[in-house]
């Protein structure tokens, strides 16, 4: 596989995320595949954006590890980043107002200074002064050169991204996309040329966009929600095109109107869903638990994000598994799925709106912010609207002759006929306190404790109805591994990369993907792990809660666990690096790297009021009375490079022990 | 317009007798709902009766009708779903002052602000019935219940105030003891078209010992008996506070004005359940084009 990662770092507001999509689009329109992830790190001045945008001729599973060609939109990027472009690689800035220090470039790696200025000076005649912005147009024309894609490709994107609004914008645009193309190909050397580009279109999408588009194809009529990162993005897809869609799209005043609203609607006749994030999901667990014992089909999507509480709202997390398993009091029959990837998510979605239906319960689908908000090239095929829509063991018609209709009747299967309001001579009440078959409440007038047996056990026998139809999990990679990674939703795109990495390395590995949490395939997931050597989870959470919940279900205790919890997710060196650390049985290091003292000093001095001062150098001392070994950073002066002060941090605990702003 | 062809009231006798205590003001409400339903000649497979969880919420077992018993104070939103579910389905929402007014209350505002389509019946007993006898939002102050023994000490929120000012487009106050004129109110919401509220003094005889029929009886006047006019919105929010030695009951305020379903143009080709299902071909071509 040929393939190069592009990072381009900015401050908010930049416009990074237009001149990724520029690029991205490009690629994906020309057969490659792309996989980019934008962490929004604020740990620099006005925010700090980082969007990584990873391209190969074969499938990308994740944005990976590297990085080939840095575009750096202000002086901030270029220090932060610098240093990671890889031999070979090369970095692209505005030479006018951004320097790039020798020393912060690795051997190998070409620097580009663009001299905007210089090269602009026809265009500026020709349509007037060039705003700030528009030197990310210059960059990506440079970086389609480094990144052997032509020129042809991106000026297509152009035109179409700015078809509303005329042509001298476009005419505008191609020109600045072709004068970067121009000087980095008279001024340097292509960093990927040897591209396999098959010229097969792929959609660029979120898993939140395929979660959307594939509700629309499952037949959804009705969406309700209220906003909240990373959940928020179903909504605008569903509320921008609900003139298309016919759907309706409600946002709601609180998330427990958002989930009674969908099952309200449920219970009225149409396929429905809501998504939320952790926080909103805690506030509808109560509703969820009334899906369950008035058998109303919904499709609730619980989107991951760092917790608890507001914790982390724009960063990924896998940690609310426990959090959907428990929703609500009682005991209930409940789907809970957390696809892989996008396609998957596509398709988890499809069969969500088809199961709750078929088995007339909630269905919990969790994704998580990496999956949810990250753009990846998809095969159109992936998304097909060829979608069987059958709404399970429905009554549509009931003659007075055919008897008393009974909403809740028991059967084997566990599945009673549904018939829908409006329908003559089967009224009932969907009722939240436990009732007969004719929905009579056995709760406080009439109690029965053998009719609440049997309806129990009617409701119940769904679970094990539905398990016999979803697929169960399978190892992938070499039989005779030596090593089982264990993962679960976005994370499996990192764990597969890291397998194969390993076996290639000669530590045979495979792993297991879990999609299916409730209900769980107990049967062939202890099968699996029993035959296994070394297992390891591999989550992004503190507290392994897969690894967990195969515990108690199977009664298999994992070998090791890697987590990550600072909010950004797994790599595959990562995962690999840490499989070797727990095959040679050492512990995990927490101590604050080198670089992680770095990015402290970076957000201190951006919350102290120190934006003219930055980190220069860092040297590890003992611990001068601190009780513990301390990191003692030198600050500079960012313009002069004059000593700014110095800040000591732990490096066990991270406390920040001094600061000291040299006098000025 | 098509003619109404009359039902009579045990159309929609429920399966199963009430079990309120005897004398409870519910029994009359649910009566007037049954009548209403049937001037208005609704069928009752037509006819969605929703409600949260008290004793007041209770009422849809005991009525021949589409039913959704919900939770505690969610009625609203469940009634809101159901309803943009099927637009043909006649949905009136009942339930008691502490599902409505107190833990469902901030729903209530938003559905008013909507001018959702629906009828809201409040069986208010002041008091928390279910659970024998605890403050409730429209508990009046100095009121001795189980959880205020020294005397309630917050004032009660006026409902009808709050009605005419969110927005709701017929706001209503009926008497379980005066079933005739209740039947009115509650038919009236219920051919309105938008957000009908209608506050019903509905004594519960076992917990509130304070508002009871005498004490209503004694109290209550009809507006239309004084000829009101229920057009003027500064008018009616004023009256609304006539609280006291005499308390107005009949339509307080009603307006005509565009409804939440007649802005939601994904309702203007009749109701959801009845849509096609599935993707359209071409549209959804023409949603993966846009992504590449
Ligand atoms: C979430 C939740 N909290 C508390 C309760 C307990 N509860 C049931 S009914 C009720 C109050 C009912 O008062 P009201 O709505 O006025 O009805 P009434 O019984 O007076 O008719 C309460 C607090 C509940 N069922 N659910
Ligand atoms: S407790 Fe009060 S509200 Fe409940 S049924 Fe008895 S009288 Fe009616
Ligand atoms: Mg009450």
């Amino acid at each position: 596989m040929h393939e190069v990662t592009i990072g381009i770092a900015g401050a908010a507001g930049d416009g990074l995320d237009k001149s990724g999509d520029t690029l991205a689009r490009s690629c994906g329109r020309l057969g490659l595949y792309v996989y980019a992830y934008n962490s929004y790190q604020s740990i620099i001045r006005g925010g700090h954006i980082w969007l990584k945008v990873r391209v190969g001729d074969e499938k990308v599973y994740c944005h990976g590890d590297n990085l080939n060609v840095l575009v750096a939109l202000n002086q901030d990027s270029i220090e932060r980043h610098a240093p990671e472009v890889q031999e070979g690689g090369a970095i692209v800035f505005n030479g006018d107002r951004i320097k790039c220090d020798e020393s912060l470039v690795r051997k190998g790696v070409q620097v580009l200074a663009l001299p905007i200025t210089e090269i602009t000076g026809e265009l500026k005649e020709k349509y007037g002064p060039i705003k700030p912005i528009m030197q990310n147009t210059i960059a990506i024309g440079a970086v389609a050169f480094l990144a052997g894609i032509g020129l042809e490709e991106p000026t297509k994107v152009l035109s179409d991204t700015f078809a509303h609004k005329g042509q001298e914008i476009i005419d505008l645009n191609i020109g600045l996309l072709t004068v970067g193309y121009e000087y980095a190909k008279k001024n340097a050397k292509a960093v990927q040329s040897e591209w396999n580009m098959s010229g097969k279109r792929r959609p660029f999408v979120t898993g939140n966009e395929a979660i959307a588009l594939a509700a629309y194809a499952a037949g959804c009529k009705f969406y309700s929600a209220y906003p909240m990162t990373p959940a928020s993005t179903i909504l605008h897809w569903m509320a921008a095109h609900q003139h298309e869609t016919g759907i309706l799209v409600k946002q709601c005043e609180d998330e427990l109107s958002v989930v009674n609203m969908a099952i309200g609607a449920g219970i009225g006749g149409v396929r429905s869903m809501c998504a939320t994030a952790g926080g909103g999901f805690a506030l509808m667990t109560e509703a969820i638990g009334m899906a369950g014992i008035m058998e109303v089909p919904v499709v609730v999507v619980e989107v991951q994000r760092g917790g608890p509480s507001t914790g982390l709202p724009t960063k990924t997390e896998q940690a609310d598994l426990f959090q959907v398993f428990g929703a609500s009091q009682g005991e209930f029959p409940r789907l809970i799925v957390a696809p892989r990837d996008i396609a998957d998510a596509y398709q988890a979605t499809v069969e969500s709106f088809h199961l709750a239906d078929k088995y007339q319960l909630p269905v919990l689908l969790m994704s998580d912010l990496l999956l949810s908000e990250h753009p990846e090239t998809v095969d159109a095929e992936s998304f097909s609207p060829d979608v069987k829509i059958d709404r399970g063991e429905l009554v549509e018609k009931w003659n007075e002759s055919d008897g008393k209709y009974r909403r809740f009747r028991f059967t084997e299967s566990g599945i009673s006929p549904r018939a829908l309001p409006g329908t003559a001579n089967t009224l009932y009440v969907s009722a939240s306190d436990d009732h007969d078959e004719e929905s009579i409440l056995i709760s406080d007038m009439f109690t029965s404790p053998p009719v609440r047996r049997k309806i129990m056990e009617k409701r119940m026998r769904k679970v094990e109805n539905m398990l016999k139809e979803l697929p169960a999990p399978e190892l992938e990679g070499p039989k005779d591994a030596e090593v089982t990674l264990v993962c679960w939703g976005s994370t499996s795109g990192v764990v597969k990369e890291a397998a194969e990495r390993l076996t290639a390395q000669g530590t045979k590995t495979n792993f297991l993907v879990i999609k299916y949490i409730a209900p769980f395939h107990v049967k062939e997931v202890t099968e699996l792990l029993s035959k296994a050597k070394k297992k390891i989870s591999v989550e992004v959470n503190f507290t392994s809660v897969m690894a967990k919940l195969i515990k108690m279900e199977t009664g298999i205790s994992m070998d090791g666990h890697i987590n990550r919890y600072d909010g950004e997710p797994l790599e595959p060196q990562e995962v690999a690096d840490n499989v070797k650390r727990l095959l040679a049985n050492k512990p995990k290091d927490l101590e604050v790297s080198e670089d992680e003292a770095r990015e402290m000093v970076y957000h201190y001095l951006r919350t102290h009021g120190g934006e003219k001062l930055r980190p220069v150098k860092v040297i590890k001392e003992s611990s001068n009375g601190h009780g513990e070994p301390v990191w003692n950073i030198e600050i500079a002066e960012r313009v002069t490079g004059k000593k700014g002060g110095s800040m000591k941090i732990g490096i066990h605990t991270g406390a920040t022990y001094s600061f000291e702003k040299a006098e000025s | 317009m098509a003619t109404v062809i009359e039902l009579p009231v045990d159309t929609y006798k429920g399966p199963v007798d009430p079990d309120w205590c005897p004398g409870c003001g519910d029994f009359g409400v649910l009566k007037s709902v049954q009548e209403a339903a049937g001037r208005l000649g609704v069928k009752p497979e037509n006819l969605l009766v929703v409600s949260g969880i008290g004793c007041s919420s209770n009422l849809p077992g005991f009525i021949h009708a589409y039913g959704i018993h919900s939770l505690h104070g969610r009625s609203v939103p469940v009634a809101t779903g159901a309803h943009l579910a099927n637009t043909d389905l006649k949905t009136v929402i009942t339930g008691g002052d502490g599902d409505g007014y107190g833990i469902g209350i901030g729903h209530l505002l938003h559905a008013m602000r909507r001018n959702l389509d629906v009828t809201y019946v409040v069986m208010d007993n002041q008091i928390y019935g279910l659970t024998t006898g605890q403050a409730s939002p429209t508990t009046t102050k100095g009121h001795v219940t189980k959880s205020t023994p020294q005397g309630n000490i917050e004032s009660p929120l006026n409902p009808l105030a709050l009605a005419i000012t969110s927005g709701a487009t017929y706001v209503a106050r009926g008497f379980s003891g005066e079933q005739k004129h209740l039947v009115d109110m509650i038919a009236g919401g219920m051919a309105h078209k938008g957000f009908a509220l209608i506050d019903v003094f509905s004594p519960c005889v076992t917990y509130n010992k304070i508002n009871t029929y005498p004490w209503f009886k004694e109290r209550v006047y009809k507006l239309e008996d004084k000829g009101w006019d229920s057009g003027d919105f500064y008018k009616s929010l004023e009256k609304s506070f006539e609280w006291g030695d005499t308390i107005p009951v009949g339509v307080l305020y009603k307006t005509d004005m565009p409804t939440y379903e007649d802005g939601e143009p994904n309702l203007h080709k009749g109701p959801l359940v009845k849509a096609k299902l599935g993707a359209d071909k071409a549209v959804f071509k023409a949603l993966v084009e846009e992504m590449i």
